[in-house]
């Protein structure tokens, strides 16, 4: 199963982002392979519509988890219907390799 | 034409197809239960609130909200009576996954495949979750019957 993280940077001590549409990167774990895809967000710096654009992108990719700090207000009724599972951390300062360390669980 | 139908709020779908009577040996024509009169009966007889809080819920009228009921009441009479099967299935409406909190790592996630049961956390793989109490919701109905 893939799960999309959002990150502040390119590597793996990288911080949580805290915003899911305007993030740095997201990063897609795959947790058959174990392996990491760092992606630079395109949308970063809309003015509008960030969110959704990238549900799409990531969803494209067969995402089914994603990871982040908020979403906004278009995002859940999009990703109900593509049955993908949000999930909220409110500790900003988790970095990326802690957070697929809980993921392995 | 008639106006095109409200499309019906609703959290969480049964998860299991319907019922059967038990000791009748043939499966005469079903009753279908839509997914919106399964959510009626449960919003005023299971969580027990009253029919005004209930369609709000369900984002309908209230008299709207009364039709839907009557007609699952009705449906469940008639299976209980003639000892017909019941069949979830149906329905116009759209669902709005719930929030659950872990206790454990301290993340909240929702649940968007609401045909399986919910047992454990996304993140950490915990089995010590809560469902979390939807704030905004409850308060907009608070405001609702204040403005009324």
């Amino acid at each position: 199963m893939k799960i999309a993280i959002t990150s502040v940077g390119n590597s793996p001590n990288s911080k949580l982002d805290s915003r899911f549409g305007r993030c740095s990167y997201f990063v897609v774990y795959d947790t058959e392979t174990s392996s990491t895809e760092y992606i630079p967000n395109p949308y970063k710096e809309n003015v509008e519509g960030a969110g959704p654009a990238s549900v799409e992108l990531i969803a494209k990719r067969g995402v089914k988890k994603i990871v982040s700090g908020e979403f906004g207000t278009k995002v859940k009724s999009l990703t109900d219907s593509l049955q993908i599972q949000l999930i909220i951390l409110k500790n900003p300062e988790q970095s990326i390799n802690e957070i697929i360390e809980m993921l392995k669980h | 034409m008639s106006r095109p139908k409200r499309i019906r709020k609703m959290t969480n779908p049964p998860h299991f197809k319907g019922f059967r009577p038990i000791g009748l040996q043939e499966e005469n024509n079903p009753v279908v239960i839509n997914y919106e009169e399964y959510e009626a009966i449960r919003l005023c007889d299971f969580e027990l609130l009253g029919q005004v809080d209930a369609s709000k819920l369900m984002d309908v009228s209230r008299p709207t909200y009364t039709r839907i009921y009557e007609s699952a009441r009705r449906k469940v009479a008639q299976a209980f009576v003639l000892g017909k099967t019941i069949v979830f299935e149906g329905g116009k409406v759209y669902f709005d996954s719930e929030w659950y909190a872990c206790n454990y790592c301290g993340c909240w996630f929702n649940h968007p495949a609401k045909d399986e049961e919910i047992q454990k956390c996304g993140l950490c793989g915990s089995t010590d979750i809560a469902q979390y109490e939807d704030e905004t919701l409850t308060n907009s109905i608070v405001n609702n019957n204040c403005n009324t």
